[in-house]
């Protein structure tokens, strides 16, 4: 069954790369293919309210109205191939998730407990959450199929850190993680920090759109050209980041103490996990108050929301191999 | 995003004046204390300010780490001190920080809840004259009845769909509904600064009125402890607290079971133990890892545990003492070191003085499962084949000097002065279950038997609760602040003049409607839609 997992994830990490390729190809094709045209469609800059109008007490915000990626009803004669592409990375995609879902299925079988049990366990937890929403957002919003190049480039990075560095045999728990509060503490950490990793990516697409538009022309804004509008980017980030950060609240600052107040007899102790996490939470708020803002620029915001994510790597990788801590999780190999 | 509604710019300042420069000037500095932005880099502050204590060894974590690094680095190590680099979260400049920030929260969040209040008693606006301005609005629709009617039943429809509604005659004696929801979205907000502001004084009031004490117990009948300061291996108390304040109670550990898989690994512990609480009568509990023994005023944890080998010396005038001594576990499989001291052995009966030269000490291993191959690390952590690998030291053991020594090693300074000497080889003997050993001059050592012990720790915290009550109403704030809209919809009835129709004199009432969302919510013009679709069909 082990080695079953093993296995499986290797495919994952091979589907992920062929979706990567995919992506890639369907990004090559540019402008040509629906979602490209739809990405470069520049933003309507709707005035919403004309001059005299009496809207009460405050401005409406600039972009009150969603930018509708409008889907053009016409493809060009002849097959659109971008579109296709696209489609076919979609498929692999989603193949690539479900292999990295039964490689943790697996694991879990093999280890007759739930698969978070050390390291290498819980990133591959968190980059199959992390994945699987993706697939999510691309599957109801099409318009931002673009991102999936970075997307399966950030997991087939960081899911291959974890082989490399982290790799771990299938082993039992000790007691001290045999609670159930283990299991509701570590889900909702692995739910919300899937989802802050995976939101990274439309933060700094957004940025690099931006940056874009804005008529940067040197490499990373390059990449900017194709992407979806810089609005979709930033609003896709937002809803992304103030979903996870309840989820990881109650992960990290709620049940996190629980569980420690019972099995150390602290319910907060600064250890080195804790204090990431503390770090990590700290950032996104401070990201959800500068967005909240107004005299804060949208790409400051979003800046902070990616020093969220390094953050949150940090907590991922850096604290396990750096520092040592209580959370006997925690250790690598 | 959000709009953050500003509030009325301040009346204008009056002339200055000399004397107002320092209100000004305190004022100033407090509006500015109070903003956002402030807020913002208040907050990233304390997230620099946290990391230090992640990279340097902290007190408060783990003591000996402390010691550990001033040994590696000796220069440095002082200047750290000096920044509070070892005790980075009591440190001055981390609680000027969050204290700072809460001022910051206070002076945000106060006078927020007083606009919330007002907002809350308003009633909503009235519509902006022109309705098909708003992002969201509806071509104006026909409705029988009289416009008041109509305004009337269009504001009951809203109301059953739980939004605020306020119905108004213009001049011009048409109709409007103003209509708003989604002021949860604040509330929430608002619930969640203040249980941050909750929990900040629950952490401090359990720092103050806290306190914390570690104990070895050994299990067995002869050995319990009391709660009293006394009877701890360390002990912990917050600045509130005296010794006499400690709850009265009194445990015994009965029995110790631990089970392991074939691996080493611990599967599960379980301690039994007699309590007795106040003088009342002892009732036996059980308690283990991750489920502590809660005792009203008290919880007790459990730890760690290990095991206590029973060591009986009989000296050269034929008398014997037995020891219980804990030996300390130094790896997973439990193989342990100890010493045993034996300080008032080989006094003569006839003098019957103590002769400083004559004492015994014992150092060595217990391994609860000697393997077979002979090597002196356990095999495995139960006690399968438990072996005591011992060196006999005869001298002055040091222990009347005064500078109280550790329990678990022999004094070095003795050993190293010669006061103190081997006197069994440089091979440790290994002692079997039951097995004797007779030293150079006769004496015995006997290996009786061992007793589990574990290392708990006692804490009582007092306003652990209010932290937690604080921290859920604190995400149930959030919640709702993050998922709650504001809006807003309007509905104007007039009075249907459509004269290239017959129905001018039947009157009847045209609608017209428009929505302002007062956030980022991509849902409204749905939600917009199914509000001006039932404003048509109107409710029978
Ligand atoms: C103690 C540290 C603080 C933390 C951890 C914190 C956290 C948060 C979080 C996570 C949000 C976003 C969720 C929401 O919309 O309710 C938020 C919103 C907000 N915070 Fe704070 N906050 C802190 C201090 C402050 C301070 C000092 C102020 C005032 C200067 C403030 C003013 C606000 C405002 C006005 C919003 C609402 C933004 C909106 O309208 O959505 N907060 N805060």
């Amino acid at each position: 069954m082990a080695e079953l997992s093993n296995q499986l994830m290797a495919a994952a990490v091979l589907a992920y790369l062929i979706a990567m390729v995919c992506y890639a190809g369907e990004y090559a094709f540019g402008k040509r293919s629906r979602i490209g045209r739809a990405a470069i469609r520049p933003v309507e800059a709707k005035q919403l309210v004309g001059a005299g109008a009496t809207v009460p007490a405050d401005t409406v915000p600039a972009d009150a109205v969603p930018p509708v990626v409008v889907e053009t009803s016409e493809t060009p004669a002849g097959r659109d191939r971008g579109e296709l592409v696209g489609r076919i990375a979609v498929g692999v995609n989603v193949l690539a998730v479900l292999l990295h879902l039964g490689g943790l299925v697996t694991r879990g079988v093999a280890a007759d407990r739930m698969p978070w049990g050390n390291m290498y366990e819980y990133i591959l937890s968190t980059t199959f959450i992390a994945s699987a929403v993706w697939i999510g957002v691309v599957l109801a919003r099409p318009a931002v199929r673009h991102l999936g190049l970075f997307a399966s480039l950030a997991l087939v990075v960081m899911l291959g850190a974890a082989t490399m560095i982290a790799y771990t045999p299938v082993g039992p728990l000790v007691p001290a993680l045999n609670s159930y509060w283990f299991i509701i503490h570590v889900s909702t950490i692995i739910i919300g920090s899937g989802i802050f990793l995976i939101g990274a990516v439309p933060a700094a697409m957004f940025l690099i759109r931006n940056g874009y538009d804005e008529g940067k022309r040197k490499f990373p804004y390059t990449l900017g050209k194709h992407v979806p509008a810089a609005v979709t980017l930033e609003r896709l980030t937002f809803r992304l980041h103030a979903f996870a950060f309840p989820l990881f609240t109650f992960g990290a600052l709620i049940a996190g103490p629980i569980w420690a107040e019972a099995s150390w007899g602290r319910y907060w102790g600064w250890d080195p996990k804790e204090v990431w996490a503390f770090i990590s939470w700290v950032v996104y708020a401070g990201y959800l108050h500068a967005r909240a803002t107004p005299s804060v620029k949208r790409t400051v915001a979003t800046w902070i929301a990616l020093l969220g994510f390094v953050t949150m790597l940090m907590n991922l990788f850096g604290v396990n191999l750096f520092f040592e801590g209580l959370h006997s999780y925690a250790n690598a190999g | 995003m959000t709009v953050v509604e500003q509030r009325p710019a301040a009346p204008a300042a009056p002339p200055p004046r000399r004397t107002n420069r320092l209100w000004a000037l305190l004022r100033n500095s407090w509006r500015q204390l109070t903003s956002m932005r402030t807020a913002l880099v208040l907050l990233f502050l304390l997230a620099i300010a946290a990391i230090p204590g992640s990279i340097f060894p902290q007190r408060a974590v783990n003591a000996e780490r402390v010691t550990q690094y001033y040994q590696a680095h000796p220069d440095l190590a002082p200047w750290l001190e000096r920044l509070g680099g070892f005790e980075v979260y009591a440190s001055p400049w981390f609680a000027s920080i969050y204290l700072l920030l809460f001022t910051s929260l206070i002076g945000c969040v106060v006078p927020r809840l007083l606009d919330h209040v007002r907002a809350l008693r308003m009633a909503p606006p009235e519509a902006p004259k022109r309705l098909e301005r708003l992002p969201e609005h509806a071509e104006p629709f026909p409705r029988a009845g009289e416009p008041a009617e109509v305004a009337a039943s269009v504001a009951r429809d809203l109301r059953r769909r739980r939004w605020r509604t306020k119905v108004r005659e213009a001049e011009d004696g048409s109709w409007t509904v103003s209509a708003e929801k989604g002021h949860l979205k604040e509330s929430g907000n608002l619930l969640f600064h203040f249980a941050l502001l909750a929990v900040l004084i629950g952490v401090g009031f359990g720092h103050w009125y806290g306190w914390h004490a570690n104990r070895l117990l050994v299990g067995g009948n002869a050995s319990g402890f009391c709660n009293t300061l006394t009877q701890y291996d360390d002990s912990t108390l917050g600045p509130r607290v005296q010794p006499a304040d400690l709850p009265n109670f009194c445990l015994k550990l009965t029995d110790f079971d631990a089970t392991f898989q074939s691996t080493g690994q611990p599967k599960t512990f379980l301690a039994t133990v007699q309590v007795t609480q106040d003088g009342g009568p002892a009732e036996t509990r059980k308690f283990t890892v991750n489920d502590p023994l809660r005792l009203g005023d008290a919880n007790v944890y459990l730890l760690g545990h290990g095991y206590a080998p029973v060591l009986k010396y009989t000296d050269r005038f034929g008398v014997s003492q037995t020891k219980v001594v804990p030996f300390l576990p130094i790896d997973a499989m439990q193989t342990s070191e100890g010493v045993a001291q034996f300080p008032d052995v080989n006094i003569d009966p006839k003098t019957d003085k103590r002769d400083s030269t004559l004492q015994m000490g014992f150092e060595g291993r217990y391994l609860p499962t000697a393997p077979t191959d002979g090597r002196a690390t356990s095999a495995f952590p139960a006690e399968d084949n438990p072996m005591l690998y011992l060196t006999a030291y005869r001298g002055d053991l040091g222990l009347d000097v005064g500078t109280p020594g550790s329990v678990y090693s022999l004094d070095q300074g003795q050993l190293a002065s010669g006061e103190l000497k081997n006197v069994s080889g440089t091979r440790p003997h290994a002692l079997k279950l039951g097995g004797t050993w007779t030293l150079d001059d006769g004496t015995k050592l006997e290996f009786v038997g061992t007793r589990p012990f574990a290392t708990l720790s006692v804490r009582h915290d007092p306003t652990q609760g209010l932290v937690l009550a604080g921290a859920v109403l604190g995400l149930i704030g959030l919640m709702l602040s993050l998922g709650g809209h504001r809006r807003r919809v309007w509905f104007r009835a007039r009075r249907n003049t459509d004269l290239t129709g017959s129905s001018a004199s039947s009157g009847g009432t045209l609608l017209a409607a428009g929505g302002l969302p007062r956030t980022d919510y991509p849902g409204f013009p749905d939600e917009f839609k199914a509000v001006v679709k039932a404003a048509e069909e109107g409710t029978p």
